[in-house]
């Protein structure tokens, strides 16, 4: 420990040398604090994944919580199973019933959003220097976690269809060739996180066939399945495979991220060991939160409300589809059928996460792709979110885009010829995410 | 109680500048500071009702803890003058003068300091001219190392170390994506310090310079917001004689910028022992990493009690 005035001087942090080699990279970032403006009024945020929480209903939802209280209220405040409330696993099996999987209830672990399921299992599987492989791009948050336990993360590319097979074949060969152990393919087949795209149905079959003749694990996580804007998306890959698959699930998105209630399925071996993880961690999960929401599946009609809310954000979807095409018809970007986002591709030469403060002068915030790979790529990528901002405000916050592309643009044009115009700044990697980024 | 005991303060803090989340981690501190002090203390983000709300409960006292533009740009404390109430820190046409790189140095040259050779920039100078033959002549004038920067700013955004003229381009574009102008500035070799200037009414003070050792080496974003990223020195490694130079240069630089209350004065103390003024903060980061509070650690003396004599200050001052 060094104390201020010592002849060693002070680094503010006594315990600077004790902390765990997994912390490498949590540092303050200056990336991460321009996103501090997009909680301003004034931004049009097209970063943040937040559902639009204000299209459920209020008084409904109050109804559930005062009935919770004065029904169960010494149930819901008190300490649960570690497994979680047993009928709100029956009705999981109803809401995965949607999605083509059939299950048993007490395969079922309920965890404190699903992002804790996927710490969860993450945990139980990686050791340092472990292979996790998972979409280029993949789901930033989930990275955050592989990268946590010290997991080498590698990626297999992806089309509008999805994750290319023969593109995992090719990185479980070369792997393999590497004397590398691979632990498990993480996979958001529906409606991506960044990308937007969904896994065709043939893909899923083919994909769960090479992961099996390879002992590969497939977690599949899939926070957006339900939220389809026109065709429902295929089945579900847990739907046709029982064995390989543990899968994620959470009403972040078809309820609300407030209760911080997802859950896993898995096959019972891995269920076990799950549940005894889940209770080191959280002794067991919310209570109150369980109880509340299996009151509203029981009295609610949760099945419209869900089509309520691809009525909000097929609309914003749209918004976005059309002020892309008015303003930045030149661009290349994916048409999700679902989900909350669209991955935009940029001129080869803009780098989007140096981009960035130029945005924030303009009052514009979005994701700069390198946030959804762990090897530096995706520099001239955007993730645009419609979840959130109103149609109009989508709409202006894609004119403000196009003012930052063009000045971008026009910058890079002045120093054209030059030599090298990288950025210069460090390659910051997204070891904690940028805020309210899901 | 005197009449100039500060009994509500407003502090400022958050905006919409590039240094917003740097902004709410300094204001925290300093509402913090001042309540542990018996002050009534009201956070707000300046918005769209912040006016309404200062006529409203006319405070004892605002004190605008922002960095970047609103805040170091001047235009807020006009309007605080403008609607007669008191604030700590420099007053507008200071503050501009001063959060303008370029300008400061001019200002804090004709005092006779000691400023690295420098060139500012505005990024149409490069397209009209031409970015290699501009690019060309300041790197026969600028030998590398060089270090650019936005003109207006801080925490290090847009900061750029250039150690081969190759690299200049890109330093020039990280520049230019924070600030219209930017500031190519010979980099001096020598030790990095900090003096931090208080002032409550008697005249500027001094403070002991801190010394500032990056463990990457350059004092970048993450090495300011990162607690272990830099290892600091107080009172710095230098002789007295050379601490004496710091300390007067930096009291030179904040008297004829006009400053007012308090300011963080960044220099280079070179193997002779001279002091070159690298840049002036008129609100310099409060934050637990920041240099300010570690000057006033060093010092011997209270941050709540530094914080409310400033506060004292602006009202006596608001009164004479």
């Amino acid at each position: 420990m060094t104390k201020q005035g010592s002849s060693g001087g002070n680094n503010l942090d006594p315990w600077y040398d004790h902390y765990a080699d997994r912390t490498a990279g949590l540092s303050a970032s200056e990336v991460r604090a321009l996103f501090a403006v997009a909680s301003r009024p004034e931004v049009v945020s097209l970063a943040g994944g937040m559902p639009f929480v204000s299209a459920l209903p209020a008084e409904r939802i109050n109804d559930t919580l005062d009935r919770v209280m004065r029904d169960r209220g010494s149930v819901a405040l008190q300490y649960g199973s570690g497994q979680g409330d047993p009928r709100l696993r029956e009705q999981i099996l109803e809401v995965m019933a949607l999605e083509g999987i059939r299950a048993s209830a007490d395969d079922v672990v309920v965890t404190t959003g699903s992002q804790h399921a996927l710490e969860l299992i993450t945990k139980l599987f990686i050791n340092p220097g472990d292979v996790v492989i998972a979409e280029g791009p993949s789901y930033v948050t989930a990275m955050v976690v592989f990268r946590s336990f010290q997991a080498q993360i590698e990626h297999a590319d992806m089309d509008e269809f999805g994750l290319i097979p023969e593109a995992l074949r090719q990185k479980i060969a070369n792997m393999n060739a590497a004397g590398k152990k691979i632990k498990f393919l993480y996979t958001i087949p529906t409606f991506s996180n960044p990308a937007g795209v969904t896994l065709t149905w043939e893909r899923r079959l083919e994909i769960l066939e090479i992961c099996r003749a390879n002992d590969i694990l497939v977690l599949e996580d899939n926070p957006y399945g339900l939220l389809y804007f026109d065709a429902p998306p295929p089945h579900a890959m847990r739907s046709v495979d029982e064995d390989g698959v543990v899968y994620l699930g959470t009403f972040s998105k078809t309820l609300a991220p407030g209760f911080r209630v997802g859950w896993a399925l898995a096959p019972h071996a891995i269920r076990e060991k799950l549940i005894l993880a889940n209770e080191a961690a959280v002794l067991s999960p919310s209570s109150f939160s369980q109880l509340v929401i299996s009151d509203y599946l029981a009295t609610s009609d949760w099945r419209g409300q869900i089509d309520t809310f691809r009525g909000v954000y097929r609309e914003r979807r749209d918004a976005l589809l059309h002020a892309l095409d008015d303003y930045l018809p030149d661009l290349d970007w994916t048409v999700p059928n679902g989900g909350f986002y669209v991955w935009l591709t940029l001129p080869d030469r803009l780098d989007s996460k140096a981009m960035l403060p130029r945005a924030v002068t303009e009052l514009v915030a979005y994701t700069p792709g390198t946030a959804f790979y762990a090897d530096g790529s995706g520099k001239n990528k955007i993730r645009l979110s419609f979840c959130y901002p109103t149609p109009d405000f989508i709409r202006e916050g894609v004119r403000r885009l196009t003012k930052v592309i063009n000045g971008e643009l026009e910058l890079l044009d002045t120093f054209a010829g030059t030599g090298q115009l990288d950025s210069i700044r460090q390659d910051v990697k997204f070891s904690s995410p940028p805020p309210n980024i899901n | 109680m005197t009449d100039t005991t500060p009994r509500t303060i407003v502090v400022l803090a958050g905006g919409l500048s590039h240094e917003r989340d740097v902004s709410l981690r300094s204001g925290r501190r300093v509402a913090d500071s001042l309540s542990q002090h018996g002050i009534e203390v009201i956070m707000r983000d300046p918005d769209a009702t912040l006016i309404e709300f200062l006529e409203a409960t006319r405070p004892d006292v605002v004190w605008p803890v922002l960095h970047g533009a609103s805040g170091e740009d001047g235009s807020l404390k006009n309007i605080l003058d403008f609607l007669g109430i008191p604030f700590v820190g420099s007053r507008a046409d200071a503050t501009r003068l001063a959060w303008d790189k370029p300008t400061a140095k001019v200002i804090v040259g004709r005092a006779g300091v000691s400023t690295p050779h420098s060139i500012a920039l505005p990024r149409d100078t490069f397209r009209e001219l031409g970015a290699n033959a501009v690019l060309d002549v300041i790197s026969r004038e600028l030998p590398v190392p060089v270090v650019v920067k936005p003109a207006k700013g801080g925490s290090a955004q847009g900061v750029g170390l250039v150690d081969s003229v190759d690299e200049l381009p890109r330093a020039m574009v990280a520049a230019y994506t924070y600030s219209e102008v930017s500031l190519i500035e010979q980099k001096i070799t020598g030790t990095e310090v900090a003096v931090s200037i208080i002032d409550t009414g008697d005249g500027p003070v001094a403070l002991p310079a801190i010394e500032i050792e990056p463990i990457s080496g350059v004092y970048s974003f993450e090495a300011r917001y990162t607690a272990g990223e830099t290892r600091f020195y107080a009172p710095a490694r230098i002789d007295e004689a050379a601490a004496e130079r710091a300390a007067a240069m930096a009291i030179t630089a904040h008297t004829a910028l006009g400053l007012r209350h308090i300011s963080r004065i960044d220099m280079i103390i070179d193997a002779a022992g001279t002091p070159w003024f690298l840049e002036a903060s008129v609100m310099p980061g409060l934050t637990e990493t920041s240099l300010f509070p570690l000057a006033l650690e060093a010092a011997g003396h209270d941050v709540g009690w530094v914080y409310s004599a400033l506060a004292e200050a602006a009202i006596r001052e608001s009164l004479a």
